[in-house]
């Protein structure tokens, strides 16, 4: 080995000991867990080969959990992204008191999850949540709605919510895309005759396409990933009928009187290698080299 | 009209935590009223003094600022010279590196917590500051390593190198040079890991179970049970929680973006 790659380990030393340990091996361990047996402790009692993934195939939950979180990533995404088109749009634009919106938009991201997860909680509460007050003093609704024990409502409103915090995060990657946008290319549209709405669909779109791909991409990843929102909007209700691949391993794992590590293990790995897929090929598709990042910082 | 767009979005998002603020000064007769009321009829700061004076809370501050000030520390520690070496070195698996900490950037402890719970629990550090601050800095160092990266690389070699010709070793140079002049991005890479060890959740919920181990984001849980519903205390704790973060986050808004989408939009 060559006293260049010494001194290389030198410096990266400390980050990948903190990677290796805490991001590599829990990854080497989880596909352990997912093709062993253990006590209701926790204690290891043996491989057990691929019956865990045999078993989880067998699991009665898991058609609705998958689909689910289908429902939940497609909905959350794009609903946030069409969104937060019009919000790029909007903050794109000079006019007094924007960078006071811009600071409110921030709440909701750096708020944490699990807060922002209870406040909804109460918002949505039957009999004394604002939501229902609001909806009926208005005549919106004749009469309250249990937001979070109804099965038909309560996958909605965890979406809304969802969307509620995704909304800052996708608006922003929108914006730095449109401010890289040239002002003169719509100079040209506004030469050429385009009218607003053209000039919007023929040549914003296009160019925002990198901006489009990142925002989608990366939420598909955070999203499919999100836990406090269904964890605790869901809490009430019993069995696996409202909750996605995440909450539905952590329920296994750590909730439900099953407290099947290899089980929720095996889910693991599957949730792993799903969120690898995505990452993949998100870094495939951008940029991430010395130029880019070069760019970035300017 | 602009304008009033803006601020019909800004009341839109803001209204939830009204909704917050106005329940965590309201007193406890008041929580359970029918119809329900938006505003107090008695206000009630002193939920916010209950919240201060309780020893529990007390508690989940302490391990909150332990926490995140310990994990941002390691973090700039390990990324800072990861950073300053791959800006300015070309070696063998530098790009794998590179590869590396954006994936794991993207990969938030959620899918792995079964996993990090067999690590901790074989090495007996289950309720340990050390899993939780471990777990936190490895996680959020790949922000760190890209925003520090980025900042070091704009920096013009010549600078450096007066600086050794002055005699600065290696290390001085990074230290009395580099770090100074990329403040903003040192700045950004601090509060952005402070702030996501201040609101992690689910290794926290899943590695500390001991009631005084508990980090504010899951001890607060304790305010609304099956049991006890005190939700003026549970919303006075989350604004209190919640209003330095937002300020911080303020101050590095124009910084996230870039780091946070690996310089892949300018």
């Amino acid at each position: 080995m060559s006293g260049r790659r010494w001194e290389a380990l030198l410096w990266l030393g400390p980050s990948l000991a903190l990677i290796g340990g805490v991001v590599f091996y829990p990854a080497v361990a989880l596909v352990r867990a997912s093709l062993g047996r253990y006590s209701i402790t926790g204690v290891y009692q043996g491989s057990v080969g691929a019956e865990n993934y045999a078993r989880l195939l067998e699991q009665p939950a898991l058609p609705t959990v998958l689909a689910n979180t289908a429902v939940w990533v497609t909905a959350v995404v794009s609903i946030t992204v069409v969104i937060s088109l019009a919000l790029a749009q909007l903050l794109n634009q000079d006019f007094p008191g924007r960078a006071l919106v811009r600071w409110a938009l921030i709440v909701p991201w750096a708020a944490s999850l699990i807060m922002t997860s209870t406040l909804f909680v109460w918002i949505y509460d039957y009999y004394f949540g604002a939501l229902n007050q609001l909806l009926t003093s208005l005549h919106v609704l004749p009469q309250p709605v249990d937001w979070l024990g109804e099965d038909t409502t309560v996958m909605g409103a965890m979406i809304a919510v969802g969307i509620f915090v995704s909304l800052p995060f996708t608006t922003y990657v929108l914006l730095a895309g449109l401010a890289g946008i040239p002002g003169e290319v719509y100079e040209a549209a506004r030469v050429d005759g385009a009218s607003t709405w053209a000039t919007y669909r023929l040549v914003t779109l296009p160019l925002l396409q990198p901006a489009l791909l990142v925002a989608v991409v990366l939420n598909v990843i955070y999203v499919f990933n999100s836990f406090p929102i269904v964890w605790t909007l869901n809490d009430r209700n019993p069995g696996f009928g409202h909750d996605t691949m995440i909450t539905y391993m952590y329920k296994i794992a750590f909730k439900s009187a099953l407290r099947d590590v290899g089980l929720a293990a095996a889910l693991g790995v599957v949730n792993v290698a799903l969120i690898l897929v995505a990452v993949v090929a998100y870094l495939r598709t951008v940029r991430w080299d010395d130029d880019a990042a070069a760019a970035g910082s300017a | 009209m602009l304008a009033a767009a803006g601020f019909a979005l800004a009341c839109g998002v803001l209204s939830p935590y009204a909704v917050m603020l106005l329940t965590a000064l309201k007193p406890d007769a008041e929580l359970r009223t029918t119809p329900p009321r938006v505003l107090p009829v008695a206000w009630h700061p002193g939920n916010f003094l209950d919240v201060l004076g309780d020893p529990a809370f007390a508690d989940w501050l302490r391990v909150s600022l332990v926490v995140a000030t310990a994990s941002t520390a390691i973090v700039v520690l390990a990324a800072a010279p990861a950073a300053y070496y791959t800006a300015r070195h070309r070696f063998p698996g530098r790009t794998a590196f590179l590869f590396v900490v954006l994936v794991t950037q993207m990969f938030s402890p959620t899918a792995l917590v079964v996993g990090l719970y067999r690590e901790f629990f074989e090495l007996d550090l289950i309720n340990t500051y050390a899993a939780l601050i471990l777990t936190n800095a490895a996680f959020n160092l790949a922000f760190a390593i890209w925003i520090l990266r980025a900042f070091f690389a704009s920096i013009p070699r010549e600078i450096e190198e007066a600086a050794a010709v002055d005699g600065c070793g290696r290390l001085g140079v990074l230290m009395r040079v580099i770090l100074p002049l990329s403040l903003p991005g040192l700045v950004t890479a601090v509060i952005f890991a402070f702030i996501a060890a201040w609101n992690e959740y689910i290794v926290a919920l899943t590695l500390m179970t001991a009631p005084e181990r508990k980090p504010l984001t899951v001890g607060i849980t304790s305010y609304v049970t099956a049991y006890v519903q005190h939700w003026n205390h549970l919303f006075a704790a989350s604004v209190l929680a919640i209003v330095p973060v937002v300020v911080l986050f303020a101050l590095i808004e124009r910084q996230l973006v870039g780091g946070l989408t690996a310089g892949s939009v300018k």
